[in-house]
């Protein structure tokens, strides 16, 4: 079975947002490693001639019409849920 | 109310039934919302089927009936009929996790399009099930909260994502339930807990206002004690929906117009899932409900799908990769959990998610992240996409010969609380019976067929896309003859 490598993780952490413990680090190694070896049985398969499938009842570029309507949500309701906020907006940390 | 009670015989009428002794005054609405109150109770304390209870809300929505109906208004199809929701929708004003920590204390600030079709028919949602954290997994033991316990046997699991529902439907906590199947996560635990549970053609009801997983074979469907009711609640969800631009219109005919003849259908028993790790037991059980079928005057004829057996590894690429970038969104800054001793941005986001996230979604998340990384896109997404491709043209050439596909849901029953924890090939490989459809877009039922060592055991049915209404009618049909 194939193990990522620890620095196969750690990028895939950071890509993902997410900071690991050491233990998560090397179960995620086996772990992750046995998952791609399950998923490696598709390498050999022939599909010649087919292309990939992203939506699968033939709807494509569905659209409506640009107007304004009621929303259900009032945004004194959304940012009830927002961890900070300030003069009904949502207040982040510094960016640069 | 005893679970002996629950398991041996009905305690809810149909749904139709409720609906009229509701309007007819013949009982009220919150008499049937105390009964759910009361049964839950009773039995939540021991099975954990239920997050939380929406009693102030409920008992509120089912005065407001009752008195629509003492002053002589039709009330609608669903009039006082008490249901249960995965707590993956978004029910106004109630609390919504998705089973995760990470949205723990979420009000939601508006409700899913499925929840508002079924109020309008004066349903009235009593409860949120538990599930898997973001309907990762098949077992409810990935909830960040608690374990969801079998109603046939509490050292099991009742199966997942959706177990909650399943659970509280086998134990008539309400006479249905909702969830969401994006690789099996009603199918599978319908048949481990002995109920029906129905998943659509993709796009028949709007997503809109539910937690998403993978856009692309997320369906929302219905868990009940019978075909009939499961086909009444399919009927009233379906239907475009502006909010969610891959709805699909509903057929010409009602969902639960069963008039369907049975003989002369043909039907396709699907070889490659019969071949390896199906339970011994699982095998024949399914096998006999098929004879069944064939008594009622349907041909039964054997099918081969080859490339079946590469759903799973088609699936645990394109899921990954979907909800990797659906749950991009938890970011700590503009809902719910958020680190707070974080000094920079970065820091908020990692600490956020690491904290927030469980281990089930941090692997499908960095599964996500590899499989769609620049170099492994080719390799691995895209090829996943092709050979999806493949499974769906093998589909198409089935349904060409045969009217309907048969099988098993799941290769056993429901396996014990604990017994896949380390493993996690293992635990996705329950998930083998049923993501093809989720790939595809068919619709899929599973109908309880009997017993194996006192666990329920599903008869999965599979139709072309959009023969919704036919593949209910057929799951009715076998129904009425197996009890």
């Amino acid at each position: 079975m194939s193990e990522l490598t620890r620095e196969q993780i750690l990028k895939l952490a950071k890509l993902s947002r997410l900071s690991l413990t050491e233990d998560e680090i090397s179960k995620y190694q086996k772990e992750l490693g046995d998952i791609l070896d399950y998923v490696k049985r598709l390498e050999s398969v022939d599909v010649s001639g087919l292309k990939p499938t992203y939506q699968v009842t033939g709807l494509s570029n569905v659209t409506r019409e640009d107007i304004v309507v009621e929303a259900q949500a009032d945004p004194t309701i959304l940012l009830k849920n927002t961890p900070k906020s300030q003069n009904g907006y949502i207040k982040v940390g510094r960016m640069i | 109310m005893t679970v002996k009670n629950v398991l041996e015989s009905r305690v809810w009428p149909s749904i139709s039934t409720i609906a009229q002794q509701v309007q007819s005054g013949e009982v009220t609405a919150l008499s049937q919302v105390n009964k759910c109150l009361q049964i839950i109770a009773e039995l939540n304390p021991e099975y954990r089927a239920v997050i939380s209870v929406l009693e102030k809300n409920a008992t509120m929505r089912a005065n407001e009936i009752d008195s629509k109906i003492n002053s002589g208004e039709i009330v609608g199809r669903l009039a006082g009929v008490p249901f249960i929701a995965k707590d993956n929708f978004l029910v106004f004003g109630a609390e919504s996790t998705a089973g995760s920590n990470i949205l723990k204390g979420f009000i939601a600030p508006y409700q899913a399009t499925a929840i508002n079709k079924l109020e309008a028919e004066g349903a009235i949602c009593v409860a949120k099930s538990n599930l898997d954290a973001f309907a990762h997994g098949g077992s409810t033991e990935n909830s960040d909260f608690f374990v969801t316990k079998n109603p046939h046997d509490t050292s099991r699991v009742p199966g997942g994502s959706s177990g909650g529902s399943a659970a509280s439907v086998a134990l008539q906590m309400a006479p249905f339930a909702l969830g969401t199947d994006t690789g099996g996560s009603i199918r599978q635990p319908a048949s481990y807990c002995g109920v029906v549970g129905y998943k659509p053609t993709y796009g028949l009801v709007s997503r809109s206002g539910v937690v998403a997983m993978a856009s692309s074979t997320d369906t929302v469907g219905v868990f009940a004690l019978n075909s009939e009711d499961t086909a009444l609640v399919m009927d009233i969800m379906s239907g475009i929906d502006e909010l969610d631009g891959t709805t699909i219109g509903k057929p010409k005919l009602a969902l639960n117009d069963f008039n369907m003849s049975i003989k002369g259908l043909k039907i396709g028993v699907i070889k490659e899932y019969f071949e390896e790790g199906v339970d011994e037991e699982v095998a024949p059980t399914v096998k006999s409900a098929i004879e069944k079928l064939k008594e009622l005057g349907a041909d039964i004829v054997e099918i081969s799908l080859p490339s079946l057996p590469l759903a799973l590894a088609v699936y645990y690429i394109v899921v990954p990769a979907e909800l990797s970038s659906n749950l991009a969104r938890h970011d700590g800054q503009r809902y719910q959990y958020s680190y707070s001793g974080a000094k920079n941005l970065d820091e908020s986001y990692e600490q956020t998610r690491s904290l927030g996230f469980g281990a089930e979604a941090k692997r499908r998340i960095m599964i996500g992240a590899h499989v769609l990384s620049s170099g492994y896109y080719e390799a691995y997404y895209k090829k996943a996409q092709t050979v999806r491709t493949k499974i769906i043209q093998e589909f198409e050439n089935a349904f060409k010969s045969v009217d309907f596909l048969v099988g098993p849901v799941a290769p056993t029953t429901a396996f014990k609380i604990g017994e896949n924890d380390n493993d996690p090939v293992k635990m996705y490989l329950q998930d083998i019976m049923t993501v093809a459809s989720n790939l595809s877009g068919n619709p899929a039922i599973s109908v309880p067929c009997g017993l194996v060592r006192g666990l329920p055991v599903g008869l999965q049915l599979i139709a072309p896309q959009r023969r919704d209404r036919e593949l209910l009618a057929l799951s009715s049909i076998y129904e009425s003859i197996s009890k």
